[in-house]
This record gives C-alpha cells, structure tokens and sequence, in this order.
C-alpha cells in the first residue's frame, strides 16, 4: 500500500480525534437539553484567544492559561445558558439555535474588534513522531488521547453518578424530571458548565496545532454539528464513531482529490445518511 | 386610508430620489438595500411557515455563478444564463426538499441538513478553482454598456432593475400570502392535521421551497452583474446564509416589508458604523448586530415590523372600546 495513503488514514484517525474532543460538548447539549449552540465552536475560538492572550500577552505559563481558559468557558456556557438559552427553553428549538447565531455573529466581530483579523500562533511546536515513513503530529495524538479519555470520563459520569444520572434522565423527557423532586434549572446549568469547559479542553487542544483567528468557527462548526447528529442526539459513543467516519473521508478523499472536495463529500455523506438514518448510524 | 395613500405617494418620492441625488454612494446603498431585501423577502417565503433553512446561500451561489461562468467561457448571454442559474437552484430546493418533507426532517435538523447543503455548493466552487478561480473570486468579462450582456456603467440601470426584483418579490410574497396562508399555516401548525382534512403537504411544502430557492438564486445573479465580481465567501459562505436568516427575522417576516426593513436596518447599521469609526474598528458593526439579533429572539420573535404590528393593533383596539 503507499505510504502516503497510510500516512494519510493515520492522520484521519487522529483528525477524528480533534473532531471527536469538539463533539463531546456540544453532543451533551444538544442531547440534553435539546439545543444546538450555533456557536460552539466560536465559543472554543474565544478559548483560544484566552489562552494566546494569557500565555503570549501576560506571560502565563502554559498549563495554567488552559486551566484558566477551561475555567472561564466552563462559567462562559453557564452565562450562555441563563442569558439567551433560558428566556426562550419554552419556545420552538429554531428560536434558540438562532439566538445563539445571534451570538456567533457577536463573539466573531468581537474577537476581530479585540485582537483583528491576523492568524495568531501560541508559538509553541511539539515534536512530530517518525514511525518508519510516516510522520505523526505529536499535538494531535495528544488531542486523539484527551478526546478517548474525555469521552469515557463523561461517559462514567453520566452513566455512575448521581447527578449524571439525572442528566440523562432529563433528556429523556424534560417534563416528568420536575415530579421526581429534580431542579431542572440546576442541571441545565451543570450540563451547560460541563459542555463550556469541554469547549475549553478542545481549546487548549487545537491552539497546540492551529493558528488563531476570529473566523477558526466557521472551519469546524458546520462539520462537528454533522457528527453530533450523524452519531445520534447524546449518543456519546455514536458521536465518537461518527467522528472518526467523517475524519476518515476527508483523509482519504484529500489523498485522492483535493481537501475541498473531501468536505463536499463529507458533508454530501452527512445529508444522504440523514435520510437513510435519520436517527444516527448506532440507533436501531 | 388617505394615510396608506400619503404612505405610498412618499415612498414613490424617496424612490425616486436617487435619480435626483447624483451620489453614486447613496445609490449603491439603495440598489443593496433593495437587492437584500428581494433575497431576504424570499427566504422568508419559507421561513415565516418554520421552515428555517440556513443554506439559502447554496442557491445565491448557484444563482450568481451559472450565469456568469456561462458568459466567461461559451459567450452564453445572461439572458439565458439566469433562467438556467434560477432552475438549477429550484431543482436543488426540490433535490433537498423533497426527501426532508417526506422523511419529516423538520426544525433543526432541517436548518443542520440545509446548512450541510450550503456548504457543499460553496466548496465546489472553491474545488472547482481552475474554472470559478476559487477564493480568490471571478470577474465576468467585461463589455462595458451592453444590454446582450447584462452590464451597466451607469448604476441607474440596476437601480432601475434592483427596484423592479424588489417589487416582483414583494408581488410574489403577498400572492403567497392570499393565496396559501391559510393552508400553509396549518401545515406548519399540525401537519398530520393539515393532511387529514386533504391538504397535499408534501405538494404545498416544496412549491413554496422552490419559489423560495429561485428568487434567491436570480436575486445571487443580478448581484453578480452588478458587482461585476463574484466570491464563494460573499455569495455561499455561512456567514451568508446566517445573515439572511437573521435580517429577515429582525425585520419581521411574518410582514411583508419585514425582510425589506431588515435589509435597511442592517445595510445602515453596517455603513454607519463603518463611517463613524473607519476601517480601525472593524467588527464594531457586527458585535453591536450579534447583541440585537439575541435580544430580538429573546424579546420580539417577530421582528421589528411584527412588534410594530402588534403595537398598532392593541392601540386601535383600546381606542375602538
């Protein structure tokens, strides 16, 4: 087989990582509480800039601007959720992708207000691994590792605690969860938190291997929307699998064709399988 | 009724004012602010019976590019050019409608699939860049003053043609609003219901997504002829698609003008903002855009014309008792 087409699935394995860490979040949202955060991946590009500003600007070491930007997202998606997506959980679900649209439109040109347009680089470059002829980005295996690590941590989570099982609970149906004595609010909350410092972690994962810009958003919402509902709604492992799918086509297909052409088959591949699955590539 | 009457005699006036003015600038922004608004007025077509697509962008693309690559390599007159753009992008609203409406994909994962579309039509143009040129955009080839090619120095003409598309889009809009609301509006409510007293959904939901895709797709062309220059940033990307979305929703687009309000709304904001604080402040337009969209939503889901609307009602009301 050529070694360039190896080289090229072992990077879609490891894309499929990324896109599976950016998933997670968003998948508990949309599968939770039943939004979808237009702006998910906006919010990760402010996470970004949190930690070049603090790193670069102020000179923070390193790990610590991630802690702080996964800790100020993690407040970020609670502020989202009690500001726009609050006032408005009662009316139809398109009125709340839209305002968080409106949100989208607000974090981009304030991004470009604050910082401009340029493409900024935390300037720190991990090492790439040599595996025989093919060469392996040392940043994105780790973003491959946090992402399997994060998807069983959440998965235990949900699955092994109390207030996971609540979680799943009021996805399944948000009415009755109020009879049995739950504080729907509080969860909603907790949920957004945990969906914000997720953000944060694909944050600190993509400033390691990509440059900042206000518009990084647009690059990857648009796909990892695709894989959460490829996967099915707060399937965690379905999101995974999908990720990997998704990551796999572009590989391939920039191998074959070019990068463009493997995303407009990325994305023909989305609308086709949802109609022939509309529920997720896992339901049954 | 004198008042509808003074209201139209004033509007005659103010559209009559560019010819007077002389300000190339002023035109510009009149010829934008109608062209967005007939493309914000057809994609409320659809989107004022809840189904919100977010790639209207694919069929502005369709619409500009058909055209114009026509024209730049086999000499195709836009004459024929655009009819073909517009049923191309017809044909996609039917090729992505109909198996939505029939498998029932509605509220978000219908904007999600549309969003997908926009953006497969926006990278094929990109892919496509030895014959679109790609990001780096597309000039048609240029005649000067010719009515074979579509093109006109003199932005009076596409005043002229910009005002003609705004009023046929608002002629449509009001024909669709007389003649299906009604039928409509029980689908978007209940389609099981609608279908049980013999309403073809299906039938009903995809001309008013064709229509709606078309217009889009011809209001695309004429802005490609006018600026003489097309990118698949400016014409499919996201921001596109969202940005239709969201003036049309400001404006109001359960009203006719809604949309028409909404363009006027965002074209002056924008300007505005861009003149009183120069290039050094980019984005200040859009931030102060993002907050509003989220308060509308939040506040006045049926826009600005919608809240007026209802605001005018209740006064006439309380008068009436």
């Amino acid at each position: 087989m050529d070694i360039y087409l190896v080289e090229a699935i072992v990077n879609g394995v490891l894309l499929g990582g990324v896109l599976a860490l950016l998933a997670l979040g968003l998948n508990l949202i949309f599968g939770v509480i039943d939004v979808v955060w237009i702006a998910y991946a906006d919010i990760v590009m402010c996470g970004m800039y949190l930690i070049y500003w603090l790193y670069v600007g102020l000179g923070w070491p390193l790990p610590l601007a991630c802690a702080a930007a996964i800790v100020g997202l993690a407040a970020f998606g609670m502020l989202v959720h009690l500001l726009i997506i609050e006032p408005i959980l009662r009316s139809a679900p398109i009125n709340q992708l839209l305002a968080t649209g409106g949100l989208l439109f607000f974090l981009q040109s304030f991004a470009t207000l604050l910082f401009g347009t340029d493409f900024r680089n935390i300037g720190v470059r991990l090492p790439v691994i040599e595996l025989g002829d093919i060469y392996i980005s040392y940043a994105r295996l780790l973003a491959f590792a946090m992402a399997l690590i994060g998807a069983v941590a959440l998965y235990f989570f949900l699955k092994r605690t109390f207030i996971g099982t609540a979680i799943r609970a009021i996805s399944q149906d948000r009415d009755i969860i109020g009879l049995m004595g739950a504080d729907q609010r509080r969860i909603y909350l907790i949920t957004s938190m945990i969906g914000g410092a997720l953000a944060g972690l694909a944050a600190c994962l993509l400033a390691l291997q990509y440059d900042v810009h206000p518009f990084i958003g647009n690059t990857f919402g648009p796909l990892i929307f695709m894989i959460c509902v490829l996967g099915g709604l707060g399937d965690m492992i379905g999101g995974f699998i999908a990720a990997f799918v998704i990551a796999q086509i572009i590989a391939i297909g920039g191998y074959y064709a070019n990068t463009e052409l493997s995303y407009v088959l990325a994305f023909t591949f989305f609308i086709v399988l949802m109609f022939v699955r509309p529920r997720g590539i896992l339901a049954r | 009724m004198t008042a509808r009457y003074a209201l139209f005699a004033g509007g005659l006036c103010i559209l009559a004012l560019p010819f007077f003015l002389g300000s190339p600038y002023a035109m510009h922004l009149l010829i934008q602010i109608l062209l967005w608004g007939f493309v914000y007025t057809a994609w409320s077509m659809m989107g004022r019976f809840g189904f919100v697509s977010l790639g209207h962008g694919a069929f502005m693309g369709v619409g500009a590019y058909v055209p114009a690559l026509l024209w730049n390599y086999y000499d195709v007159t836009p004459w024929i050019g655009i009819p073909l753009g517009v049923a191309l992008a017809a044909l996609l609203g039917l090729v992505i409608g109909y198996p939505c409406f029939r498998l029932k994909v509605v509220g978000h994962y219908f904007a999600l699939v549309t969003l997908a579309l926009s953006q497969v039509v926006l990278l094929s143009i990109v892919a496509a860049r030895d014959i679109t040129g790609g990001s780096l955009g597309l000039t048609q080839r240029a005649v000067g003053f010719s009515w074979y090619a579509l093109q006109f120095p003199d932005k009076r003409y596409f005043y002229v043609i910009a005002l003609v598309l705004w009023l046929g889009g608002l002629a449509v809009w009001r024909a669709i609003d007389r003649g299906g609301r009604q039928v409509l509006e029980a689908i978007s409510e209940d389609e099981e219901a609608a279908a049980s007293i013999g309403i073809d959904v299906l039938r009903e939901k995809l001309r008013v997504t064709m229509i709606s895709a078309a217009l889009t797709a011809l209001g695309g062309a004429i802005f490609g002829q006018y600026l003489m220059y097309l990118n698949p940033e400016t014409v499919s990307g996201v921001a596109v698609s969202l940005q239709i979305v969201f003036a049309a929703i400001v404006g109001g687009m359960y009203s006719m003008l809604g949309s028409t309000v909404g363009a006027l709304l965002t074209i002056s904001l924008n300007e505005g903002l861009r003149v009183a604080f120069a290039t050094n402040f980019i984005g200040a337009a859009n931030t102060i855009y993002g907050i509003l969209l989220i308060l509308c939503i939040i506040f006045m889901p049926r826009g600005i014309l919608g809240a007026l609307e209802n605001f005018t009602a209740r006064g006439a009301r309380s008068k009436a008792q």
